[in-house]
Protein backbone atom coordinates (compact mmCIF):
# COMPACT_ATOMS: atom_id res chain seq x y z
CA UNK A 1 0.00 0.00 0.00
CA UNK A 2 1.40 3.20 -1.09
CA UNK A 3 -1.07 5.36 0.52
CA UNK A 4 -0.85 5.50 4.47
CA UNK A 5 -3.44 4.23 6.57
CA UNK A 6 -6.80 5.37 6.57
CA UNK A 7 -8.67 6.73 9.39
CA UNK A 8 -11.02 3.76 9.32
CA UNK A 9 -8.06 1.41 9.72
CA UNK A 10 -6.50 3.65 12.52
CA UNK A 11 -9.74 3.67 14.74
CA UNK A 12 -10.48 -0.02 14.15
CA UNK A 13 -7.07 -1.11 15.20
CA UNK A 14 -6.95 1.24 18.27
CA UNK A 15 -10.22 -0.10 18.99
CA UNK A 16 -9.13 -3.54 18.51
CA UNK A 17 -6.18 -3.75 20.52
CA UNK A 18 -7.54 -1.32 23.70
CA UNK A 19 -10.39 -4.45 23.80
CA UNK A 20 -7.74 -7.08 23.89
CA UNK A 21 -5.19 -5.58 26.46
CA UNK A 22 -7.26 -2.76 28.50
CA UNK A 23 -8.94 -5.93 30.44
CA UNK A 24 -5.28 -7.24 31.59
CA UNK A 25 -4.06 -3.48 31.90
CA UNK A 26 -6.53 -3.22 34.04
CA UNK A 27 -5.80 -6.47 36.48
CA UNK A 28 -2.33 -5.26 36.98
CA UNK A 29 -2.63 -2.11 37.62
CA UNK A 30 -4.97 -3.25 40.47
CA UNK A 31 -2.58 -6.00 41.70
CA UNK A 32 -1.06 -2.95 42.98
CA UNK A 33 -3.57 -1.58 44.82
CA UNK A 34 -3.19 -0.52 48.37
CA UNK A 35 -7.43 -1.75 49.05
CA UNK A 36 -8.46 -5.00 49.57
CA UNK A 37 -11.54 -3.36 47.15
CA UNK A 38 -10.63 -4.67 43.92
CA UNK A 39 -12.42 -1.70 42.33
CA UNK A 40 -11.51 0.78 44.26
CA UNK A 41 -8.04 2.44 43.55
CA UNK A 42 -6.70 3.55 47.33
CA UNK A 43 -3.25 3.96 46.54
CA UNK A 44 0.18 2.24 45.24
CA UNK A 45 1.33 -1.04 47.07
CA UNK A 46 3.64 -3.75 46.59
CA UNK A 47 2.14 -5.73 49.85
CA UNK A 48 0.10 -8.30 47.74
CA UNK A 49 2.88 -9.55 46.14
CA UNK A 50 4.95 -10.18 49.91
CA UNK A 51 2.21 -11.94 51.41
CA UNK A 52 2.10 -13.94 48.01
CA UNK A 53 5.72 -14.89 48.94
CA UNK A 54 3.86 -16.46 52.68
CA UNK A 55 1.34 -18.24 50.68
CA UNK A 56 3.22 -21.50 50.87
CA UNK A 57 -0.41 -23.28 49.25
CA UNK A 58 0.14 -21.11 46.43
CA UNK A 59 4.20 -21.78 45.94
CA UNK A 60 3.49 -25.19 46.00
CA UNK A 61 1.24 -25.32 43.37
CA UNK A 62 3.34 -23.12 41.44
CA UNK A 63 6.37 -25.20 41.78
CA UNK A 64 4.47 -28.37 40.58
CA UNK A 65 3.46 -26.26 37.59
CA UNK A 66 6.32 -25.21 36.19
CA UNK A 67 7.95 -29.09 36.91
CA UNK A 68 4.74 -30.47 34.92
CA UNK A 69 5.04 -27.81 32.41
CA UNK A 70 8.89 -28.21 31.84
CA UNK A 71 8.71 -31.83 31.51
CA UNK A 72 5.40 -32.37 29.28
CA UNK A 73 6.76 -28.97 26.92
CA UNK A 74 10.12 -31.86 26.65
CA UNK A 75 8.31 -34.40 25.64
CA UNK A 76 5.71 -32.97 23.50
CA UNK A 77 8.47 -31.13 21.60
CA UNK A 78 10.25 -34.34 20.80
CA UNK A 79 6.90 -35.94 20.37
CA UNK A 80 5.30 -32.89 17.83
CA UNK A 81 8.42 -32.56 16.38
CA UNK A 82 8.30 -36.31 14.95
CA UNK A 83 4.95 -35.79 14.16
CA UNK A 84 5.71 -32.72 12.35
CA UNK A 85 8.46 -34.67 10.16
CA UNK A 86 5.97 -37.75 9.60
CA UNK A 87 3.18 -35.17 8.09
CA UNK A 88 5.48 -33.35 5.76
CA UNK A 89 7.94 -35.59 4.61
CA UNK A 90 6.82 -39.10 5.14
CA UNK A 91 4.45 -39.68 2.12
CA UNK A 92 2.05 -41.85 2.06
CA UNK A 93 1.34 -44.39 4.41
CA UNK A 94 -1.13 -46.66 6.00
CA UNK A 95 -3.27 -45.14 8.01
CA UNK A 96 -1.81 -41.43 7.47
CA UNK A 97 -5.55 -39.74 7.55
CA UNK A 98 -6.14 -41.52 10.85
CA UNK A 99 -2.93 -39.95 11.77
CA UNK A 100 -3.18 -36.18 10.43
CA UNK A 101 -6.43 -36.57 12.45
CA UNK A 102 -5.17 -37.76 15.59
CA UNK A 103 -2.78 -34.65 14.93
CA UNK A 104 -5.36 -31.99 14.30
CA UNK A 105 -8.34 -32.94 16.26
CA UNK A 106 -6.76 -32.15 20.16
CA UNK A 107 -6.59 -28.49 18.67
CA UNK A 108 -10.21 -27.68 18.45
CA UNK A 109 -11.42 -30.45 21.00
CA UNK A 110 -13.15 -29.41 23.61
CA UNK A 111 -11.10 -29.61 27.04
CA UNK A 112 -13.86 -31.15 29.16
CA UNK A 113 -13.67 -33.93 26.81
CA UNK A 114 -9.89 -34.56 26.88
CA UNK A 115 -9.91 -34.47 30.39
CA UNK A 116 -12.83 -36.81 30.78
CA UNK A 117 -11.44 -39.34 28.36
CA UNK A 118 -7.89 -39.40 29.43
CA UNK A 119 -8.86 -39.18 33.14
CA UNK A 120 -10.90 -42.82 32.61
CA UNK A 121 -7.91 -44.19 30.41
CA UNK A 122 -6.06 -43.38 33.45
CA UNK A 123 -8.38 -45.58 35.86
CA UNK A 124 -8.70 -48.13 33.12
CA UNK A 125 -4.86 -48.57 33.48
CA UNK A 126 -5.04 -48.72 37.67
CA UNK A 127 -3.00 -45.85 37.30
CA UNK A 128 -2.69 -43.84 40.35
CA UNK A 129 -3.39 -40.06 39.26
CA UNK A 130 -0.59 -37.08 40.01
CA UNK A 131 2.05 -35.41 38.97
CA UNK A 132 3.06 -37.89 36.28
CA UNK A 133 -0.75 -38.25 34.38
CA UNK A 134 -1.09 -34.68 34.68
CA UNK A 135 1.95 -34.56 32.97
CA UNK A 136 0.90 -37.67 30.54
CA UNK A 137 -1.79 -35.92 29.43
CA UNK A 138 -0.18 -32.26 28.87
CA UNK A 139 1.87 -33.87 26.85
CA UNK A 140 -0.53 -35.55 24.74
CA UNK A 141 -2.65 -32.21 24.02
CA UNK A 142 0.35 -29.65 23.62
CA UNK A 143 2.30 -32.26 20.96
CA UNK A 144 -0.62 -31.42 18.63
CA UNK A 145 0.50 -27.46 18.94
CA UNK A 146 3.76 -28.05 18.55
CA UNK A 147 3.62 -30.05 15.50
CA UNK A 148 1.46 -27.45 13.80
CA UNK A 149 3.82 -24.97 14.72
CA UNK A 150 7.07 -26.75 13.59
CA UNK A 151 5.52 -28.27 10.43
CA UNK A 152 4.55 -24.77 8.91
CA UNK A 153 8.54 -24.52 9.43
CA UNK A 154 9.22 -27.44 7.55
CA UNK A 155 6.68 -26.67 4.98
CA UNK A 156 8.58 -23.41 4.30
CA UNK A 157 12.09 -24.60 3.91
CA UNK A 158 13.99 -26.37 1.09
CA UNK A 159 14.44 -29.72 0.45
CA UNK A 160 17.14 -29.72 -1.98
CA UNK A 161 19.61 -29.16 0.92
CA UNK A 162 18.44 -32.58 2.42
CA UNK A 163 18.35 -34.43 -0.50
CA UNK A 164 21.77 -33.47 -1.53
CA UNK A 165 23.03 -34.42 1.97
CA UNK A 166 21.26 -37.63 1.57
CA UNK A 167 22.53 -38.19 -1.83
CA UNK A 168 26.28 -37.36 -0.78
CA UNK A 169 26.33 -40.54 1.89
CA UNK A 170 25.18 -38.96 4.76
CA UNK A 171 22.56 -40.90 7.47
CA UNK A 172 19.16 -39.91 8.20
CA UNK A 173 19.86 -39.19 11.29
CA UNK A 174 23.06 -37.17 11.02
CA UNK A 175 20.85 -35.09 8.14
CA UNK A 176 18.43 -34.27 10.44
CA UNK A 177 20.26 -33.11 13.06
CA UNK A 178 22.84 -31.73 11.16
CA UNK A 179 20.76 -29.89 8.33
CA UNK A 180 17.32 -29.84 9.63
CA UNK A 181 17.33 -28.78 12.61
CA UNK A 182 18.99 -26.33 12.61
CA UNK A 183 16.77 -24.90 10.24
CA UNK A 184 13.39 -25.55 11.62
CA UNK A 185 15.22 -24.82 15.31
CA UNK A 186 12.84 -21.18 15.71
CA UNK A 187 9.89 -23.81 15.16
CA UNK A 188 11.04 -25.90 17.54
CA UNK A 189 11.41 -23.43 20.19
CA UNK A 190 8.70 -21.87 19.40
CA UNK A 191 6.82 -25.18 19.95
CA UNK A 192 8.03 -25.59 22.82
CA UNK A 193 7.46 -22.08 24.60
CA UNK A 194 3.68 -22.70 23.23
CA UNK A 195 3.63 -25.91 24.66
CA UNK A 196 5.11 -24.62 28.16
CA UNK A 197 2.57 -22.20 28.23
CA UNK A 198 -0.26 -24.62 27.10
CA UNK A 199 0.80 -26.48 30.41
CA UNK A 200 1.12 -23.61 32.55
CA UNK A 201 -2.77 -22.31 31.74
CA UNK A 202 -4.75 -25.54 31.64
CA UNK A 203 -7.02 -25.77 33.93
CA UNK A 204 -9.56 -28.48 33.24
CA UNK A 205 -7.35 -31.65 31.87
CA UNK A 206 -5.40 -31.17 34.81
CA UNK A 207 -8.42 -31.01 37.25
CA UNK A 208 -9.70 -34.36 35.39
CA UNK A 209 -5.99 -35.94 35.40
CA UNK A 210 -4.95 -34.70 38.82
CA UNK A 211 -4.57 -36.49 42.09
CA UNK A 212 -3.74 -35.99 45.27
CA UNK A 213 -0.71 -33.76 46.22
CA UNK A 214 -0.57 -32.69 42.23
CA UNK A 215 -2.95 -28.96 42.74
CA UNK A 216 -1.93 -27.17 40.15
CA UNK A 217 -1.87 -22.93 40.24
CA UNK A 218 -4.35 -22.58 37.59
CA UNK A 219 -6.61 -25.02 39.84
CA UNK A 220 -5.38 -23.11 43.13
CA UNK A 221 -6.76 -19.85 41.13
CA UNK A 222 -9.62 -21.64 40.21
CA UNK A 223 -10.74 -22.16 43.40
CA UNK A 224 -9.76 -18.93 44.77
CA UNK A 225 -11.84 -16.81 42.30
CA UNK A 226 -14.70 -19.05 42.86
CA UNK A 227 -14.72 -17.37 45.99
CA UNK A 228 -14.44 -13.30 43.81
CA UNK A 229 -11.83 -11.39 43.13
CA UNK A 230 -8.92 -10.62 45.14
CA UNK A 231 -5.83 -8.88 44.86
CA UNK A 232 -3.33 -11.61 45.65
CA UNK A 233 -4.58 -13.61 42.54
CA UNK A 234 -4.52 -10.04 40.59
CA UNK A 235 -0.93 -10.30 41.76
CA UNK A 236 0.03 -13.62 40.93
CA UNK A 237 -1.75 -13.35 37.40
CA UNK A 238 0.55 -9.95 36.54
CA UNK A 239 3.37 -12.27 37.74
CA UNK A 240 2.55 -15.25 35.07
CA UNK A 241 1.56 -12.40 32.58
CA UNK A 242 4.67 -11.00 33.15
CA UNK A 243 6.56 -13.88 32.53
CA UNK A 244 5.34 -15.15 29.79
CA UNK A 245 4.94 -11.76 28.12
CA UNK A 246 9.18 -11.43 28.35
CA UNK A 247 9.75 -14.77 27.27
CA UNK A 248 7.54 -14.11 23.88
CA UNK A 249 9.24 -11.14 23.40
CA UNK A 250 13.14 -12.00 23.98
CA UNK A 251 12.07 -15.50 21.63
CA UNK A 252 11.25 -13.33 18.98
CA UNK A 253 13.78 -10.95 19.22
CA UNK A 254 16.16 -13.85 19.54
CA UNK A 255 14.71 -15.20 16.09
CA UNK A 256 15.16 -12.03 14.39
CA UNK A 257 18.50 -11.37 15.23
CA UNK A 258 19.01 -14.93 13.90
CA UNK A 259 17.43 -14.31 10.80
CA UNK A 260 19.28 -10.95 10.14
CA UNK A 261 22.44 -12.56 10.77
CA UNK A 262 21.72 -15.45 8.97
CA UNK A 263 20.78 -12.83 5.64
CA UNK A 264 23.66 -10.52 6.21
CA UNK A 265 25.69 -14.33 5.75
CA UNK A 266 23.75 -15.34 2.56
CA UNK A 267 24.80 -12.11 1.31
CA UNK A 268 28.01 -12.41 1.99
CA UNK A 269 27.79 -15.66 1.04
CA UNK A 270 26.87 -14.54 -2.67
CA UNK A 271 29.53 -12.17 -2.34
CA UNK A 272 32.22 -14.14 -1.99
CA UNK A 273 31.10 -16.63 -4.45
CA UNK B 1 5.18 -35.88 -6.39
CA UNK B 2 2.81 -38.96 -6.62
CA UNK B 3 5.74 -41.10 -7.74
CA UNK B 4 8.31 -39.42 -5.61
CA UNK B 5 6.20 -40.22 -2.58
CA UNK B 6 5.68 -43.91 -3.22
CA UNK B 7 9.06 -44.45 -4.27
CA UNK B 8 10.13 -42.56 -0.75
CA UNK B 9 7.75 -45.02 0.99
CA UNK B 10 8.75 -48.13 -0.92
CA UNK B 11 12.19 -47.70 0.20
CA UNK B 12 11.25 -46.70 3.97
CA UNK B 13 14.26 -47.65 6.17
CA UNK B 14 13.60 -49.13 10.19
CA UNK B 15 14.32 -45.42 11.55
CA UNK B 16 11.59 -44.02 8.63
CA UNK B 17 9.16 -46.50 10.40
CA UNK B 18 10.42 -45.49 13.63
CA UNK B 19 9.20 -42.47 13.56
CA UNK B 20 5.90 -42.59 12.38
CA UNK B 21 5.51 -45.48 15.04
CA UNK B 22 6.09 -43.31 17.72
CA UNK B 23 4.26 -40.64 17.68
CA UNK B 24 1.43 -42.77 16.60
CA UNK B 25 1.51 -44.99 19.29
CA UNK B 26 1.70 -42.16 21.53
CA UNK B 27 -1.64 -40.79 19.84
CA UNK B 28 -3.38 -43.56 19.66
CA UNK B 29 -2.82 -44.86 23.28
CA UNK B 30 -3.79 -40.81 24.33
CA UNK B 31 -5.71 -39.95 22.24
CA UNK B 32 -7.60 -42.63 20.31
CA UNK B 33 -8.40 -45.15 22.97
CA UNK B 34 -9.80 -43.22 25.66
CA UNK B 35 -12.64 -42.13 23.25
CA UNK B 36 -13.50 -46.27 23.66
CA UNK B 37 -13.39 -46.02 27.23
CA UNK B 38 -15.48 -43.19 27.04
CA UNK B 39 -18.14 -44.78 25.20
CA UNK B 40 -17.43 -48.24 26.83
CA UNK B 41 -18.22 -46.08 30.26
CA UNK B 42 -21.46 -44.55 29.18
CA UNK B 43 -22.84 -47.89 28.76
CA UNK B 44 -22.35 -48.31 31.99
CA UNK B 45 -24.45 -47.78 35.51
CA UNK B 46 -23.21 -45.43 38.48
CA UNK B 47 -21.98 -47.79 41.48
CA UNK B 48 -20.72 -46.94 44.37
CA UNK B 49 -17.16 -48.55 44.08
CA UNK B 50 -13.56 -47.71 42.74
CA UNK B 51 -13.79 -46.81 39.61
CA UNK B 52 -17.34 -45.70 40.39
CA UNK B 53 -19.10 -47.30 37.62
CA UNK B 54 -20.17 -51.35 36.93
CA UNK B 55 -19.39 -52.90 35.00
CA UNK B 56 -15.74 -52.60 35.44
CA UNK B 57 -13.95 -55.11 33.06
CA UNK B 58 -11.30 -56.98 34.63
CA UNK B 59 -9.63 -59.57 32.32
CA UNK B 60 -8.08 -61.57 35.14
CA UNK B 61 -11.10 -62.92 36.26
CA UNK B 62 -11.77 -64.74 32.59
CA UNK B 63 -13.83 -64.63 29.74
CA UNK B 64 -16.62 -65.85 31.50
CA UNK B 65 -16.94 -62.89 33.68
CA UNK B 66 -16.06 -60.71 31.06
CA UNK B 67 -19.23 -61.93 28.70
CA UNK B 68 -21.75 -61.39 32.01
CA UNK B 69 -20.01 -57.67 32.25
CA UNK B 70 -20.80 -57.14 28.83
CA UNK B 71 -24.72 -57.89 28.58
CA UNK B 72 -24.81 -55.34 31.39
CA UNK B 73 -23.73 -52.99 29.17
CA UNK B 74 -26.96 -50.67 28.37
CA UNK B 75 -28.63 -47.34 26.67
CA UNK B 76 -29.71 -46.52 29.70
CA UNK B 77 -27.36 -43.00 30.02
CA UNK B 78 -28.75 -42.27 26.73
CA UNK B 79 -32.17 -42.36 27.45
CA UNK B 80 -31.95 -40.54 30.41
CA UNK B 81 -30.17 -37.94 28.84
CA UNK B 82 -33.43 -37.77 26.67
CA UNK B 83 -35.75 -37.69 29.30
CA UNK B 84 -34.17 -34.67 31.28
CA UNK B 85 -34.52 -31.76 29.91
CA UNK B 86 -31.64 -30.16 31.19
CA UNK B 87 -29.43 -32.32 28.60
CA UNK B 88 -31.34 -31.70 25.94
CA UNK B 89 -31.41 -27.59 27.07
CA UNK B 90 -27.79 -27.74 27.64
CA UNK B 91 -26.65 -28.67 23.91
CA UNK B 92 -29.22 -26.36 22.00
CA UNK B 93 -27.94 -23.75 24.27
CA UNK B 94 -24.04 -24.45 23.95
CA UNK B 95 -24.10 -24.60 20.41
CA UNK B 96 -26.92 -20.82 20.19
CA UNK B 97 -24.50 -19.20 22.72
CA UNK B 98 -21.23 -20.32 20.41
CA UNK B 99 -23.10 -19.39 16.98
CA UNK B 100 -23.95 -16.02 18.99
CA UNK B 101 -20.56 -15.26 20.11
CA UNK B 102 -19.00 -16.56 16.60
CA UNK B 103 -20.75 -14.07 14.98
CA UNK B 104 -19.94 -10.95 16.89
CA UNK B 105 -16.47 -12.06 17.07
CA UNK B 106 -16.41 -11.93 13.14
CA UNK B 107 -17.91 -8.27 13.71
CA UNK B 108 -15.26 -7.41 16.02
CA UNK B 109 -12.34 -9.72 13.92
CA UNK B 110 -12.99 -8.00 10.55
CA UNK B 111 -12.12 -4.71 11.05
CA UNK B 112 -9.09 -5.85 13.23
CA UNK B 113 -7.79 -7.92 10.78
CA UNK B 114 -8.66 -5.76 8.08
CA UNK B 115 -6.95 -2.66 9.33
CA UNK B 116 -3.92 -4.87 10.23
CA UNK B 117 -3.60 -6.45 6.28
CA UNK B 118 -4.04 -2.63 5.36
CA UNK B 119 -2.10 -1.00 7.57
CA UNK B 120 2.02 -0.10 6.51
CA UNK B 121 4.34 -3.17 6.08
CA UNK B 122 6.92 -2.20 8.63
CA UNK B 123 4.07 -2.28 11.31
CA UNK B 124 2.47 -5.66 10.19
CA UNK B 125 4.86 -8.53 12.20
CA UNK B 126 4.27 -6.02 15.47
CA UNK B 127 0.36 -5.45 15.04
CA UNK B 128 0.66 -9.72 14.48
CA UNK B 129 2.57 -9.96 17.46
CA UNK B 130 0.17 -8.13 19.72
CA UNK B 131 -2.41 -10.19 18.48
CA UNK B 132 -0.82 -13.39 19.27
CA UNK B 133 0.75 -12.12 22.69
CA UNK B 134 -2.99 -12.35 24.76
CA UNK B 135 -3.23 -15.94 23.46
CA UNK B 136 -0.02 -17.12 25.20
CA UNK B 137 -1.55 -15.13 28.19
CA UNK B 138 -3.44 -17.47 30.54
CA UNK B 139 -7.22 -17.88 29.68
CA UNK B 140 -8.26 -18.20 33.36
CA UNK B 141 -6.88 -15.24 33.78
CA UNK B 142 -8.15 -13.30 30.78
CA UNK B 143 -11.35 -14.62 31.65
CA UNK B 144 -10.77 -13.52 35.35
CA UNK B 145 -10.14 -10.47 34.21
CA UNK B 146 -13.40 -9.03 32.94
CA UNK B 147 -15.04 -10.47 36.55
CA UNK B 148 -13.33 -7.10 38.14
CA UNK B 149 -14.76 -5.05 35.00
CA UNK B 150 -18.41 -6.37 34.70
CA UNK B 151 -19.15 -6.53 38.19
CA UNK B 152 -21.76 -4.45 39.91
CA UNK B 153 -19.55 -2.28 41.12
CA UNK B 154 -17.22 -3.00 38.84
CA UNK B 155 -14.95 -0.57 36.94
CA UNK B 156 -17.50 -0.48 33.72
CA UNK B 157 -20.41 0.83 35.86
CA UNK B 158 -18.53 2.86 37.75
CA UNK B 159 -17.35 4.49 34.62
CA UNK B 160 -20.87 4.61 32.91
CA UNK B 161 -21.85 5.73 36.40
CA UNK B 162 -19.39 8.98 36.55
CA UNK B 163 -20.28 9.54 32.99
CA UNK B 164 -23.81 9.98 33.56
CA UNK B 165 -24.80 7.57 30.87
CA UNK B 166 -26.62 5.37 33.37
CA UNK B 167 -28.36 6.00 36.56
CA UNK B 168 -28.15 2.50 38.08
CA UNK B 169 -25.72 -0.39 37.57
CA UNK B 170 -26.02 -2.52 35.14
CA UNK B 171 -26.16 -6.55 35.70
CA UNK B 172 -23.70 -7.71 33.35
CA UNK B 173 -21.93 -9.96 35.40
CA UNK B 174 -23.78 -13.51 35.66
CA UNK B 175 -25.80 -13.10 32.59
CA UNK B 176 -25.17 -14.52 29.29
CA UNK B 177 -24.53 -11.31 27.88
CA UNK B 178 -20.64 -11.92 29.93
CA UNK B 179 -20.59 -15.02 28.84
CA UNK B 180 -20.81 -13.91 25.21
CA UNK B 181 -18.71 -11.22 26.10
CA UNK B 182 -15.94 -13.61 27.45
CA UNK B 183 -15.66 -15.78 24.70
CA UNK B 184 -15.30 -12.89 21.51
CA UNK B 185 -12.51 -11.70 24.03
CA UNK B 186 -10.88 -15.41 24.65
CA UNK B 187 -11.15 -16.51 20.92
CA UNK B 188 -10.66 -13.50 19.23
CA UNK B 189 -7.25 -13.96 17.97
CA UNK B 190 -8.20 -17.53 17.07
CA UNK B 191 -10.59 -15.64 14.29
CA UNK B 192 -8.71 -12.42 13.40
CA UNK B 193 -5.00 -15.00 12.84
CA UNK B 194 -6.40 -16.42 9.50
CA UNK B 195 -8.38 -13.75 8.54
CA UNK B 196 -5.54 -11.74 8.47
CA UNK B 197 -3.58 -14.27 6.39
CA UNK B 198 -5.92 -14.43 3.97
CA UNK B 199 -6.77 -10.52 3.46
CA UNK B 200 -2.88 -9.69 3.47
CA UNK B 201 -2.68 -11.72 0.10
CA UNK B 202 -5.53 -9.85 -1.01
CA UNK B 203 -3.65 -8.76 -4.40
CA UNK B 204 -4.03 -4.63 -3.77
CA UNK B 205 -3.86 -4.14 -7.95
CA UNK B 206 -7.65 -5.65 -7.77
CA UNK B 207 -8.95 -2.83 -5.47
CA UNK B 208 -6.61 -0.08 -7.30
CA UNK B 209 -8.48 -1.19 -10.84
CA UNK B 210 -11.91 -1.41 -9.14
CA UNK B 211 -11.50 2.36 -7.89
CA UNK B 212 -9.78 3.61 -11.04
CA UNK B 213 -12.57 2.47 -12.63
CA UNK B 214 -14.91 4.30 -10.89
CA UNK B 215 -15.93 1.89 -7.35
CA UNK B 216 -16.81 3.60 -4.68
CA UNK B 217 -14.54 1.67 -1.94
CA UNK B 218 -17.59 0.03 0.05
CA UNK B 219 -18.30 -1.11 -3.08
CA UNK B 220 -15.22 -2.24 -3.69
CA UNK B 221 -14.81 -3.96 -0.46
CA UNK B 222 -18.62 -5.83 -0.95
CA UNK B 223 -17.23 -7.05 -4.58
CA UNK B 224 -13.69 -7.83 -3.79
CA UNK B 225 -12.50 -7.99 -0.68
CA UNK B 226 -15.04 -9.78 1.31
CA UNK B 227 -15.49 -12.64 -1.51
CA UNK B 228 -11.70 -13.13 -1.51
CA UNK B 229 -11.27 -12.94 2.42
CA UNK B 230 -14.13 -15.74 2.96
CA UNK B 231 -11.76 -18.77 3.19
CA UNK B 232 -10.08 -16.87 6.33
CA UNK B 233 -13.67 -15.86 6.84
CA UNK B 234 -14.37 -19.56 7.28
CA UNK B 235 -11.37 -20.81 9.27
CA UNK B 236 -11.29 -18.15 11.64
CA UNK B 237 -15.25 -19.29 12.69
CA UNK B 238 -14.67 -22.51 12.75
CA UNK B 239 -11.58 -22.05 15.20
CA UNK B 240 -13.89 -20.29 17.57
CA UNK B 241 -17.38 -22.17 17.07
CA UNK B 242 -16.15 -25.22 17.83
CA UNK B 243 -14.16 -24.66 21.08
CA UNK B 244 -16.62 -22.57 22.34
CA UNK B 245 -19.75 -24.61 22.25
CA UNK B 246 -17.67 -26.84 24.76
CA UNK B 247 -16.23 -24.75 26.94
CA UNK B 248 -16.59 -24.53 30.62
CA UNK B 249 -14.32 -21.76 32.69
CA UNK B 250 -16.07 -19.08 30.72
CA UNK B 251 -19.60 -19.83 30.99
CA UNK B 252 -18.75 -20.97 34.91
CA UNK B 253 -16.98 -17.96 36.05
CA UNK B 254 -19.12 -15.82 34.16
CA UNK B 255 -22.29 -16.63 33.38
CA UNK B 256 -25.24 -16.96 35.94
CA UNK B 257 -26.77 -20.26 37.08
CA UNK B 258 -29.11 -20.15 34.62
CA UNK B 259 -26.12 -20.11 31.64
CA UNK B 260 -26.57 -23.66 30.75
CA UNK B 261 -23.71 -24.42 28.67
CA UNK B 262 -22.95 -28.46 28.23
CA UNK B 263 -19.38 -28.59 29.39
CA UNK B 264 -20.84 -26.99 32.11
CA UNK B 265 -22.91 -29.34 32.53
CA UNK B 266 -20.54 -32.44 32.07
CA UNK B 267 -18.46 -30.84 34.48
CA UNK B 268 -21.31 -30.52 37.20
CA UNK B 269 -22.33 -34.42 36.30
CA UNK B 270 -18.87 -35.61 36.77
CA UNK B 271 -17.50 -33.09 40.03
CA UNK B 272 -19.97 -32.45 42.09
CA UNK B 273 -22.78 -35.62 41.40
CA UNK B 274 -19.74 -38.21 40.65
CA UNK B 275 -21.88 -39.50 38.07
CA UNK B 276 -18.82 -41.35 35.68
CA UNK B 277 -21.26 -43.32 33.13
CA UNK B 278 -23.82 -40.25 32.38
CA UNK B 279 -20.84 -37.82 32.34
CA UNK B 280 -19.11 -40.19 30.00
CA UNK B 281 -22.64 -40.33 28.02
CA UNK B 282 -22.92 -36.33 27.62
CA UNK B 283 -19.29 -36.40 26.32
CA UNK B 284 -20.20 -38.81 23.50
CA UNK B 285 -22.82 -36.72 22.47
CA UNK B 286 -21.01 -33.97 22.47
CA UNK B 287 -18.28 -35.47 20.66
CA UNK B 288 -21.41 -36.13 18.03
CA UNK B 289 -22.19 -32.72 18.19
CA UNK B 290 -18.92 -31.88 17.09
CA UNK B 291 -17.72 -33.79 14.81
CA UNK B 292 -19.70 -32.76 12.10
CA UNK B 293 -17.69 -29.45 12.44
CA UNK B 294 -14.58 -30.88 13.17
CA UNK B 295 -14.45 -32.57 9.74
CA UNK B 296 -15.53 -29.75 7.86
CA UNK B 297 -13.02 -27.63 9.27
CA UNK B 298 -10.55 -30.08 8.27
CA UNK B 299 -11.33 -30.70 4.97
CA UNK B 300 -11.91 -26.87 4.11
CA UNK B 301 -8.05 -26.97 5.85
CA UNK B 302 -6.80 -29.99 3.44
CA UNK B 303 -8.47 -27.69 0.31
CA UNK B 304 -6.94 -24.73 1.34
CA UNK B 305 -3.15 -26.45 1.88
CA UNK B 306 -3.61 -28.02 -1.89
CA UNK B 307 -4.60 -24.69 -3.58
CA UNK B 308 -1.56 -22.88 -2.09
CA UNK B 309 0.95 -26.19 -2.43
Amino acid sequence: MTRGPSWFNVTSLVLGFSFLYLPILLLVVFSFNESRLVTVWGGFSTKWYAELLRNEQLLDAFWVTIRVAFFSATVATVLGTMAALVLVRSGRFVGRSLFSGMVFAPLVMPEVILGLSLLLLFVAMDQARGFWTVMLAHTTFAMCYVAVVVQSRLVGFDKSIEEAAEDLGCPPVRTFFQITLPIIFPGVIAGWMLAFTLSLDDLVIASFTTGPGATTLPMKIYSQVRLGVTPEINAVCTILVGFVTIGVIAASLATKRQQVKRERDERAAIAGG
Amino acid sequence: MASETSSSASKRSLGGWALIAVPYFWLFLFFLAPFFIVFKISLSQIAVAIPPYFPAFDLGQGLQVLFEDLKELSLENYIFLTEDDLYWRSYVSSVTIAAISTFITLLVGYPLAYGMARSPKEWRPTLLMLVILPFWTSFLIRVYAWIGILKNEGLLNQLLLTLGLIDQPLTILNTNIAVYIGIVYSYLPFLVLPLYASLEKLDGTLLEAAEDLGCPPWKAFWKITLPLSIPGIIAGCFLVFIPAVGEFVIPDLLGGSNTLMIGKTLWVEFFNNRDWPVSSAVAVILLLILVIPIVLFQNQQQKMAEREG
